[in-house]
Parts: C-alpha cells; sequence; structure tokens
C-alpha cells in the first residue's frame, strides 16, 4: 500500500516537473544551456519578480517559445533581447543598460558609498584629533 | 553648529524622500511598464474576424481612421468590470472600437460577448498570442490608441475607469486631430 501510494506520489510529482518545462526541441545540449541563460536575463512581465526561465505564467511560456524560435530562426541574444526591447521596454531586461535614464540607477550607490566613506573618514579624524593633544607631551593643562 | 544640525537635516531629507515615495505609489502602478511603442507605428498585423474566421483584418485596413484597440479576453476576469464602461462611456465617443479576442477560444469569446453585449465594431481574434506580444501587451485588458496614420497615440494598461477616460482617453481624442510626436 505504502509503495503504492509511493509510486503515485511520484508520478505527480514528475507531471509537475513536464508541466513547468516546455517540450522544446533544442538542437543540441549547447543551444538548451544558451536557452536557460538567456532566459534567465530576461523577466517575466506577469509576475516581475520571477525570470522568464522561471515563470510558469502562460505569457512566459509564449516568450520562452517565441525565444526558442528565434534561436532556431539564427538570432543572436543581442538580436533576441533587442526585439524583446521593442515590444516591452528595458524593464525586461533584469540588466539595466547603462544610457542617460538610467545613470541615476547605476550611480547613485557608489556615490552613496563614497559619501558615506568621507563622513565615516571625517568623523574619525576628528575623534583621533584631540586624543592626539591628550597625548602630546609639550601641551600645558 | 552646522555639524549638529546635520543629522537632524539628514534625517529630515530622508522622511522627506519617504513621504515622496508614498505620495507617488497613489499615482502610480508599480507593476505598469510604459510601452516603448507610444509615438511610433503599430506593428503589423493579419488577424480573423472573431464572427467570420474566413476573412481577416490587418493594420493596413485600419489605416484612415483613428480607433481604440481594446485587449480583452473571455478568460480574463478585469475585463468583465471593464465591459459596461466600454458600453456606456467609451462606445458613444464614436471612436471605432476594435475587440482582439487575446489568448482565448474563439467559441469562449462568442459566448462572453452574448451573455454581457457586444461593444466593438469588429472584433478580431489572436488565438496565439503573437500580435499580442508585437504590442507589447503583459495582461488584459489593455488599450491602444491608433490614430488615422497607424500610429500608437497612447496606450492604457488595466481596465478604463470613468476617471482614466476623463484624465487619459478623451484629452488623448482630442490631440487626435494634431500629428504624433515622440515624448
Amino acid at each position: 500500500m505504502m509503495r503504492r501510494l509511493a509510486a503515485v506520489f511520484a508520478m505527480l510529482l514528475c507531471c509537475g516537473i513536464a508541466h513547468a518545462i516546455d517540450p522544446l526541441q533544442f538542437k543540441d545540449r549547447e543551444q538548451e544551456v544558451r536557452f536557460q541563460n538567456l532566459t534567465k536575463q530576461l523577466r517575466c512581465l506577469v509576475c516581475q519578480n520571477q525570470d522568464l526561465a522561471d515563470s510558469d505564467a502562460d505569457l512566459a511560456k509564449d516568450l520562452r517559445k517565441q525565444v526558442f524560435d528565434m534561436m532556431q530562426a539564427g538570432k543572436s541574444d543581442a538580436e533576441i533581447k533587442q526585439y524583446l526591447v521593442a515590444r516591452y521596454n528595458d524593464f525586461v531586461l533584469y540588466d539595466p543598460p547603462l544610457k542617460a535614464g538610467t545613470v541615476l540607477l547605476w550611480f547613485t550607490p557608489g556615490v552613496l558609498l563614497l559619501v558615506g566613506a568621507g563622513v565615516l573618514v571625517h568623523i574619525l579624524r576628528k575623534r583621533a584629533r584631540p586624543a592626539a593633544a591628550e597625548l602630546d607631551p609639550g601641551e600645558d593643562w | 553648529m552646522i555639524s549638529r544640525l546635520l543629522p537632524l537635516l539628514v534625517f529630515a531629507a530622508l522622511v522627506g524622500l519617504l513621504l515622496f515615495g508614498i505620495e507617488w505609489n497613489k499615482h502610480h502602478e508599480m507593476t505598469e511598464v510604459p510601452s516603448p511603442l507610444i509615438g511610433k507605428p503599430a506593428p503589423e498585423f493579419t488577424l480573423p474576424l472573431l464572427y467570420d474566421s474566413t476573412k481577416s483584418v490587418s493594420r493596413k485596413d485600419l489605416l484612415g481612421k483613428p480607433y481604440l484597440l481594446n485587449v480583452f479576453g473571455s478568460w480574463c476576469p478585469t475585463c468583465q468590470f471593464e465591459h459596461p464602461i466600454l458600453t456606456a462611456q467609451i462606445k458613444p465617443l464614436g471612436l471605432k472600437l476594435v475587440g482582439l479576442d487575446w489568448k482565448d477560444q474563439p467559441e469562449d469569446a462568442k459566448r462572453w460577448l452574448a451573455q454581457f453585449g457586444n461593444p466593438y465594431d469588429a472584433v478580431i481574434t489572436d488565438q496565439d498570442g503573437r500580435a499580442g506580444i508585437d504590442f507589447g501587451v503583459y495582461m488584459a485588458p489593455e488599450s491602444f490608441l491608433v490614430d488615422a496614420q497607424g500610429m500608437i497615440r497612447y496606450k492604457r494598461i488595466g481596465m478604463f475607469t470613468p476617471e482614466t477616460i476623463k484624465s487619459e482617453l478623451l484629452p488623448k481624442i482630442a490631440e487626435l486631430s494634431r500629428p504624433a510626436t515622440t515624448p
């Protein structure tokens, strides 16, 4: 009985996996790896914190199929990304490109870090100064 | 003196930033992805008519008159909410209404329109969703205002409400007589 249950459970598990993975016929292992890498860099528009490789949304399936078809047609990763950006904005890319509109996004963290470091150095120096004065043997009290 | 005030100023700036964030979120839908197609020609499509699948409508067929392309589906609950607004408030505007039945079974769409009424001047079907991808559709309902030259002038993501018709759609319709400008 237990064994039969376990077998049914295992079958159910397999069903789930078979559903999540589209039946795409890759030419070779290399193409499959390329597909996985590319879809991991693309965002699912429906569940926006998931990548295209991960998402089970209906639109994500369609977009995966589109990416796959374009790959079969010999398009490069850059061309496929360009195709999606033209329709869905830079938002589909997990890595936003560096351009005028994204300068703040790219550099603010670095600038803030530098400002923080500057403030820290400033405070430490200020603290160190009176201490050094205390140690100065020539100091008059 | 200034070094004493500085932490307070930084704190005040931070509070200001957070308040701005709260205010901003009230008026902006965070999941909304602005379309890069606004101010650009509508993508090419040739799609069968829902009520006569032997005939099809293409982008070219629709040139010459502005129209509102409304993406819907019988599977889409929000479309049911938008439907009476579409019928009562957008249809009377006199704009040509084209329904794009997106990723749907024609039989289901016909049943849906029979049940709720058909406000569209034409309904085209995009069963596999390819045309939807070309339009950058990622949810339903979505609507595209296309001018007589075939340029996309405005996109609404999500349903129209009486407020958004007034604040967004009507001004965009009024602008139709002017040539498209890229934002």
